[in-house]
């Protein structure tokens, strides 16, 4: 589950974080931010909230049972 | 002077935080070298973050942005919140198991024993220390840089030649004392406590420096107006392979020592979590404010509405400290100097101690056994080595200079080189010591032939067939590897279930 989770996330969000979409566009974002860094900053937005599902849904087991262990030492 | 002052009280409150540290160091190597594994989630993330912001985020960020615009956000930043906090999940916390279960304090320790190879340590060592010699450089140069640009004329009659700034070797020879006290109070547990004060400070006093900057020319959406609209775009300042092949660079954070160590801090797995969510956004925190104050100086202008604030011709270095020298009321500006400095020593005392650890652990007590020296011993074999590399690195600060963000990418370039050498270590069992031995020699050997194409980093714009060097070190380490690996004998059945038996 954990590998296939964290793989999918891998792969969807390496092809987005590409940006062939805004390369050329010098729009200003409420005459502040270049389209192009807008769209950086909601991508790293996005691969956090990713982090946060593989956290929440896919924490790899051998680390639960590493600190099972650890507990009971 | 104002500014010199607030960056003199900062490096005050350090020493006496090293010194409070102190009082909780227990006196032995375990607690110096890795806190005796007990840091939890706030202070590891903090002390992480930190490590991996240097002089390269702020002062080297502002430079790449005003040189070549808001690519380099994407270029670094964007693509680091997704990959650092890959290489903390794929190869940290399975080090940091593994290192927990097996008392690694270094990655040498667990490539020695993954490898079945002590003769690999001897190898990998002075790669490693070597490569952690150009990252000191970017520290101790962005620090000095700053320093300059923001006291220029506050002292006249003192630093004539410098036009009255305080002079780049004088504010390295301070900032590395004041680093060097500290640890050597408390080791990797004052590094963590000082690294968690000075990331908070460097995230608040970036905020100020943008906020005022973007005051004094007029609001946010008059300084972008002025700036350059083709530094608004990707296209023109960099190609789509650049772009692509910049990818390879964050994951040199697999690699560094010092982040190793970091891990290794660790209570528990579950300390990580924060880390691995908040990293990202704090990446964003910190250099979405430096791209725009580099975006926004190649369009800036002094309030008289004619005179560029920052001159043609200006060392990309020079750029942020004169944003803020030229922008700022002295208090702000000191302020904000202490924060880049903040950021740039919570780099450089975690690379301090792993750089005495490694030489400690990985040299001294392999060679002549854990019983030669006492605990005391050790820790001072440790300080005695990190003041050694720390003059070599003065040393090499007074020669001439590169810029901070092209010599960082080339720091970068070789542990990102070695990448698949910890990643084949952790995941692939037909792994072996050949093919460990090929895969450093010949990243190692690219990565030299390449920085000498480069003029040793004096070519910023450096590719190799139109892709960065990264890609072809970390290619032939990768390549090394698979063939030295598939024509040697595996390990040994032992070390396999000492370091697979656990991984789903």
């Amino acid at each position: 589950m954990s590998k296939g989770v964290v793989i999918t996330f891998m792969l969807v969000l390496f092809v987005l974080h590409q940006d062939f979409w805004f390369r050329d566009d010098a729009t200003l974002v409420l005459g502040i931010l270049p389209v192009g860094l807008a769209y950086h900053m909601a991508f790293t937005v996005v691969a956090a909230l990713a982090w946060l599902v593989i956290v929440r849904f896919a924490w790899p087991k051998y680390l639960v049972e590493e600190e099972n262990e650890g507990s009971e030492q | 002077m104002t500014q010199t002052l607030i960056v003199v009280i900062y490096l005050v409150l350090l020493l006496v935080l090293g010194y409070f540290s102190s009082r909780l160091f227990r006196g032995n190597s375990n607690d110096y070298f890795v806190a005796s594994r007990s840091i939890g989630p706030l202070v590891l993330f903090m002390s992480i973050f930190g490590t991996t912001m240097t002089a390269f985020a702020m002062v080297g960020s502002t430079g790449e942005s005003y040189r070549v615009g808001i690519a380099t956000y994407g270029k670094v930043a964007s693509s680091s919140a997704l990959i650092h906090s890959a290489c903390f999940f794929l190869v940290g916390l399975p080090l940091w198991a593994l290192g927990k279960r097996n008392g690694f304090h270094t990655q040498i320790e667990f490539f020695r024993a993954r490898f079945e190879s002590s003769k690999l340590g001897y190898l990998l060592f002075p790669i490693l220390v070597g490569l952690i010699i150009p990252y000191l450089l970017v520290g101790l140069m962005g620090a000095g840089s700053v320093m300059q640009g923001v006291t220029r004329g506050a002292f006249p009659e003192i630093f004539t030649s410098t036009g009255g700034a305080v002079p780049p070797w004088l504010t390295m020879l301070v900032i590395s004392c004041v680093v060097l006290y500290y640890i050597f109070a408390g080791g990797v547990r004052s590094a963590a406590w000082a690294n968690t004060f000075q990331t908070c400070v460097f995230i608040v006093m970036g905020f100020i420096a943008f906020v005022t900057i973007s005051s004094k020319l007029g609001g946010m959406q008059a300084a972008s107006a002025m700036a350059d609209p083709g530094k608004a775009v990707r296209a023109g300042n960099l190609t789509e392979m650049q772009f692509l092949s910049y990818c390879f660079i964050p994951l040199s954070v697999g690699m560094f020592p010092h982040l190793f160590q970091n891990c290794l801090t660790a209570k528990s797995a579950k300390s990580f979590r924060l880390t691995l969510v908040a990293h990202p956004i704090a990446i964003m925190i910190t250099w979405i404010p430096c791209i725009l104050i580099g975006l926004w100086a190649t369009g800036a202008v002094m309030p008289d509405g004619v005179t560029p604030v920052i001159p043609e011709g200006t060392s990309p270095n020079a750029v942020l400290g004169m944003m803020v020298g030229k922008l700022a009321t002295p208090i702000i500006g000191g302020l904000v100097t202490a924060g880049i400095m903040a950021a740039i020593m919570s780099s450089l005392d975690s690379q301090f101690v792993a750089v005495g650890t490694m030489f400690t652990k990985d040299i001294v007590v392999h060679l002549f056994g854990k019983e030669r020296f006492s605990e005391t011993q050790k820790v001072l074999l440790a300080r005695g080595f990190i003041c050694t590399i720390v003059f070599v690195t003065y040393l090499f600060t007074l020669a001439e200079p590169r810029s901070v963000f092209s010599l960082g990418i080339w720091c970068f370039s070789g542990f990102a080189g070695l990448f698949p050498l910890v990643f084949a270590a952790i995941y692939w069992r037909k792994a072996t010591k050949a093919g460990a031995y090929a895969a450093v020699i010949g990243s190692a050997l690219s990565w030299f032939i390449l920085f000498r194409e480069s003029d040793y980093g004096a070519n910023g714009s450096y590719l190799v067939g139109g892709v960065m060097p990264v890609a072809v070190i970390f290619a032939t380490c990768a390549i090394c590897m698979v063939v030295g690996s598939l024509f040697t004998q595996a390990p040994s059945q032992e070390t396999l279930d000492k370091f697979f038996k656990k991984k789903d």
